[in-house]
């Protein structure tokens, strides 16, 4: 085999299978381990030792901004840039404000929130080396559970990772093709 | 952080009630299921449901075309009632709406797993009839090509939006939940465009679930973030729901005619809203559901459990309805006194006497456990609610306009042709939408209901 490898990639069976081996590999030193599941398996990202995610508080801090900008939007315009007496009401009459100010925090806070995410994973991603996998074309995104290995893992050797993965009780080992 | 829990499987349900999953799934079988009605050939079925929607569509596009070149005095405005059919159908379709991000929001909050097989579906839904409703409101403007003037934005006389009025309020709330209800669908939908990208044999359908899929690949940091924001949106649709209805309920509310200045207005509305939707819902899942073969999925627990939302809200609305009256009585107010006196003898009691019947009387049967495990009587039940839901609104509009203070500017009111070529017309729009959605979509959420299956199997070794 003469090309460049992404790394190794190791099915298995169940999602239980999964976590298992992702939690061996973790504690056997490998740092750059990823795994791919069909839904959310909550418990893979403790035994990845993933930190907490980001997406929290770029909500937040959406929303924060959306909020503040909303109202004062309505306050600069209605007290600065183009006063106006409206029933009688004082310029900065805010009451009136609240709903807006509302709206714009919460489609602040869900869009800063999907673009987040987006931008967390890396994605709009159009090509990955894991899709060179068949079985994993295949199955990931329906029935698949795979865990992979990344060349660029300081513990990483062709060999020996493989032979380690195959203890795990896998389905298949394969190597990803860059 | 608080990590996200996945949606907990409380075990077996108690006797007597419905698995909401039936028949043995695994991951994959879920992804056959679920996406066969998008790879197989089209059905006559399809044809003859979006040929008819879509011919309706045009009649939508005539009446627009005529509203836009003659005016608005196509319609049967006069000088009371000068907000007539728009604004009935604007509240009705918007009411609609509110049960698909009920349902994906609310439930998701509320964990109830019942949810996982219609979310999508509704989610859909409520799309598409924002989008109905967002029609009548810019066509009621007379001059439609200038909607943006009431969007803030700087503009060469330095004029702003007035913000302290109700209108502009309307403009923010359904712009925010039109495009919060689109990033939450479309989030729901970025697994399952993978799912659909791994299967398609044809090279377009590859190329435009990849695209939209954004190169999806379920890895666990992908699916982290993922679950974060999908509870977070959630979170966010939850208060956001709750305010549009109450929001448009102000139109109504802060005005000081009689029969709409009322505290009752926004929990009363919100609560219309969802027996609407849940209504709606029902009317286009229960024939889709043998149609995909999709009753696995759909089962009698999710027709029971809507059933009873649907009773619950129902009888929060009649409750609006009495208090309404109790109010009207109580206030001491000859004027509402007056309408609520017109409601029940003057020229629309007899549209009165029909909301009663199916808003009130109607859907008492739902306390009876064969209808609410019998598709046909729900359906019926739910057209019912349906019909009953826009008379509501058809009441709360016209009758208090049509006798206000004076009564030397008293008038009768009724649509025209255009108002209902204009009205049957987004009633077409709706269902064209949903045909192409079940046409080109996953109707349910595969990922999540993979999730729901291996929670149930598991369940099941372990009590074996």
């Amino acid at each position: 085999m003469s090309f460049t490898i992404y790394g190794l990639m190791a099915e298995f069976p169940t999602s239980e299978a999964l976590v298992e081996a992702a939690r061996k590999t973790t504690r056997a030193g490998y740092t750059r381990v990823d795994a791919f599941t069909p839904y959310p398996v909550e418990e893979l990202s403790e035994a990845l030792e993933h930190k907490r995610s980001w997406v929290p508080l770029i909500v937040l801090m959406g929303g924060l901004a959306g909020g503040f900008g909303g109202f004062g939007l309505q306050f600069w315009s209605a007290t600065i840039h183009y006063p106006m007496i409206i029933g009688g009401r004082p310029f900065a009459a805010w009451p009136g404000w609240i709903v807006v100010t509302f709206e714009c925090t919460i489609l602040a806070a869900a869009a800063s929130g999907l673009l987040g995410m987006i931008l967390l994973n890396k994605l709009p991603q159009p090509y990955h080396p894991v899709f060179n996998v068949e079985s994993f074309r295949a199955k990931a995104s329906s029935e698949g559970f795979f865990l992979v290995v990344e060349a660029e893992d300081p513990r990483f050797d062709r060999q020996d990772t493989a032979d380690f993965l195959r203890e795990l009780n896998p389905i298949e080992v394969a190597e990803v093709e860059e | 952080m608080a990590t996200i829990d996945p949606p907990v499987f409380t075990g077996e349900p108690e006797p007597g009630v419905p698995p909401v999953l039936t028949g043995h799934h695994t991951p994959g079988s879920v992804t056959d299921d679920i996406t066969r009605p998008i790879f197989s050939e089209i059905k006559p079925w399809w044809l003859v449901g979006f040929g008819i929607s879509f011919a309706l569509l045009m009649l939508f596009l005539m009446g627009a075309a005529k509203l836009v070149t003659v005016g608005t005095g196509v319609w049967g405005l006069n000088m009371p009632v000068a907000w007539g059919f728009a604004i009935i159908n604007f509240v009705w379709w918007i009411g609609i709406g509110h049960a698909g991000t009920l349902i994906s929001a609310i439930l998701l909050l509320f964990r109830q797993e019942w949810r996982t097989s219609i979310n999508r579906f509704a989610e859909a839904m409520t799309l598409f009839a924002v989008a109905c409703a967002g029609m009548f409101p810019i066509l009621h403007l007379g001059r439609p090509w200038l909607f943006y003037w009431l969007m803030p934005y700087p503009n060469q006389m330095s004029l702003w939006p007035q913000f302290q009025s109700p209108l502009i309020w309307d403009v923010f709330a359904v712009s925010t939940y039109a495009t919060v209800s689109l990033l939450f669908w479309f989030t729901g939908l970025i697994p399952d465009l993978a799912s659909l990208r791994d299967r398609a044999k044809n090279i377009w359908v590859q190329r435009l679930a990849g695209i939209f899929s954004l190169g999806w690949r379920g890895s666990a940091k992908h699916w982290q973030n993922y679950e974060a924001l999908y509870l977070l949106l959630a979170g966010l649709s939850t208060p956001l729901v709750l305010s549009v209805h109450t929001v448009v309920s102000f139109d109504f509310a802060i005005s000081i005619v009689p029969g709409w200045h009322t505290t009752v207005f926004p929990p009363y509305f919100v609560a219309g809203a969802v027996f609407a939707g849940f209504a709606m819902v029902f009317t286009l899942m229960l024939p889709l559901r043998p149609l995909f073969g999709l009753k696995d999925y759909i089962t009698d627990r999710h027709l029971q459990a809507m059933a009873k939302v649907m009773l619950t809200t129902g009888l929060i609305v009649a409750y609006g309805y009495i208090v309404e009256i109790f109010v009207a009585w109580y206030s001491g107010n000859v004027y509402e006194w007056g309408m609520v006196k017109n409601r029940f003898t003057g020229p629309f009691k007899f549209q009165y006497l029909m909301l009663w019947v199916c808003n009130i009387f109607v859907p008492q049967l739902l306390w009876i456990k064969r209808v609410r495990t019998s598709p046909i009587v729900l359906w019926l039940v739910s057209m019912a609610i349906n019909v009953g839901m826009w008379l509501e609104r058809y009441i709360i509009v016209v009758v208090s306009l049509a006798r206000d203070f004076l009564p030397s500017s008293w008038d009768v009111y009724a649509g025209t042709r255009w108002d209902w070529a204009i009205y049957v017309g987004t009633i077409g729009l709706f269902m064209a939408l949903i045909f192409l959605f079940i046409r080109f979509l996953p109707v349910i959420s595969i990922f999540e209901v993979r999730h729901l299956a291996h929670e149930k199997s598991h369940h099941h070794e372990a009590a074996t």
